[in-house]
């Protein structure tokens, strides 16, 4: 009895440990991305050094932007004819390289005032929330939309950003592609380009 | 003067060859319809004409918008927010003035309306266009016109990509929309055109004054996008290419006139992969 009891504690503590852990996003996604921007923001304006803020927005990209889809979309055609391992190293070296390039992105921004202006639904895998970060007397007014994957509603997922009708992962397919076609298809010369990036300071 | 007069009939033959030559390649596209732009038109592909060249170019651009424009658009940005502001607007409203004639070529009347609207409350009221009266009273700052865009509109392709020194990335079509500019702009016609400086008898109107309205626009707007230059140079693994891809989607968005939801992608490109 003793024992059941203990047991019946100890899955409560671990239930109890991943529901406070793990924050529960919106399944509506403009309240999904409102969210996304109010933590950003809290995390970009908060006192905490430059390398702990790259980590929380690290963590925050990791839960919410569907990284290992990005990986596939941005390898364009090669994602079919690259081997196994070759393809498990490339995921490896894209997260950490879009971890780098999107917390570097966020944390020139101090205090973000971003605006939510509506939605529009492509198709039931599909939508775009349309916002806009506010202009200051530096920086004009920027339109951003984001790409919503909403098939699984219980869990909504960031697939591309739209930055004034620029598709970030389009350009960044564009990118790769373009290093590895120069290279007479060669995906180890565009290995190297990322371990290069993460590498430098 | 006969000399100028004759030089003014070359550059329209030359001009009316090249555009004819550009549209007849892509009249099958435009006659498809107005209300509908062609996929050829705003395609996000585009072939290099010389990419080798076309790199070497882009590196020396590169180099030299590090020695010189940067630094100058970073001193222009420590000028007094109202000096930019106002600087932003006068050339903003000259440059309309292109706006409104293609406009006009597009067949977009409720634009060139308000463009044309802008302008005159803008160059009366708004002093020589340093302040935007017209944006308060319900005319919308809307975005440049260009030759190459209506070119866009009327079905024509990009053709293939390449860079010009200092002026930077193009495409064939925006090569031609270049020099249809030219033709097109009251400003450079007016800056240009001995005739009308002599009947005009001010030296204000000599060419040079083009050149620095296009080069105030040029450092204007690298000014105001400093940190976004800095941010595209800092994470690309091949900034050759990043900035084609961005410079062939931002022309297809223009011609699009796309303004709140973008389709950059095609939507089955999407669709193929699942991850979850």
């Amino acid at each position: 009895m003793k024992k059941a009891i203990n047991t019946i504690v100890i899955i409560f503590a671990i239930v109890f440990i991943f529901k406070t852990d793990a924050k529960a996003y919106s399944g509506d996604p403009k309240e999904f991305i409102n969210e996304i921007v109010t933590e950003a923001k809290s995390i970009l304006s908060s006192n905490a050094s430059q390398g702990e803020k790259s980590k929380k927005l690290g963590n925050l990209a990791l839960e919410n932007v569907d990284i290992k889809f990005l990986a596939l979309y941005t390898i364009g055609p090669y994602r079919k004819t690259i081997s196994e391992d070759q393809l498990k190293k490339y995921h490896t070296l894209f997260e950490q390289y879009f971890l780098k390039s999107f917390t570097s992105r966020l944390t020139e921004y101090s205090d973000p005032k971003i605006e939510m202006i509506g939605i529009e639904v492509k198709n039931p895998k599909y939508t775009m929330v349309q916002s806009k970060l506010l202009g200051t007397s530096e920086k004009p007014e920027v339109k951003i939309n984001w790409r919503v994957y909403t098939k699984n509603p219980e869990k909504l997922l960031i697939r591309d950003l739209i930055v004034e009708g620029l598709s970030l992962a389009r350009t960044q397919k564009e990118e790769f592609v373009s290093v590895i076609d120069r290279n007479d298809g060669d995906v180890n010369k565009l290995f190297e380009r990322l371990e290069e990036f993460i590498n430098k300071n | 003067m006969v000399e100028n007069t004759r030089k003014i009939m070359l550059r329209k033959f030359l001009f009316a060859v090249l555009t004819l030559s550009l549209i007849s390649t892509s009249a099958i596209a435009g006659s498809e319809g107005n209300e509908k732009i062609s996929s050829k038109a705003t395609s996000l592909e585009s072939k290099e004409c010389f990419e080798k060249l076309s790199r070497g170019i882009f590196k020396f651009n590169h180099a030299l918008d590090n020695a010189v424009f940067e630094p100058v658009a970073r001193g222009y940005r420590k000028l007094p927010v109202p000096i930019r502001k106002g600087t932003g607007n006068v050339v903003d409203n000259l440059r309309s003035l292109l706006t409104f004639s293609n406009n006009i070529l597009q067949g977009d009347v409720k634009e060139a309306g308000n463009t044309a609207g802008r302008f005159l409350v803008n160059s009366t009221v708004g002093i020589l266009g340093i302040f935007d009266p017209a944006a308060k009273m319900g005319l919308a700052e809307k975005p440049r016109e260009d030759f190459g865009q209506t070119l866009g509109k009327w079905g024509s392709g990009p053709g293939c990509y390449f860079v010009l020194p200092i002026l930077g990335p193009t495409t064939a079509r925006d090569a031609v929309g270049l020099v249809g500019n030219t033709f097109l702009d009251p400003v450079y016609h007016v800056t240009h055109n001995s005739e009308t400086n002599m009947l005009i008898g001010n030296e204000n109107y000599q060419e040079h004054n083009y050149y620095m309205f296009k080069g105030t626009d040029g450092v204007d707007f690298r000014a105001k996008n400093i940190e976004s230059f800095d941010n595209v140079e800092k994470n690309a693994i091949d900034l050759y290419s990043t900035v084609k891809s961005l410079y062939l989607q931002n022309r297809a968005q223009r011609i699009l006139n796309a303004d709140t939801t973008i389709d950059t992608q095609d939507e089955s490109d999407w669709e193929e992969i699942e991850t979850n």
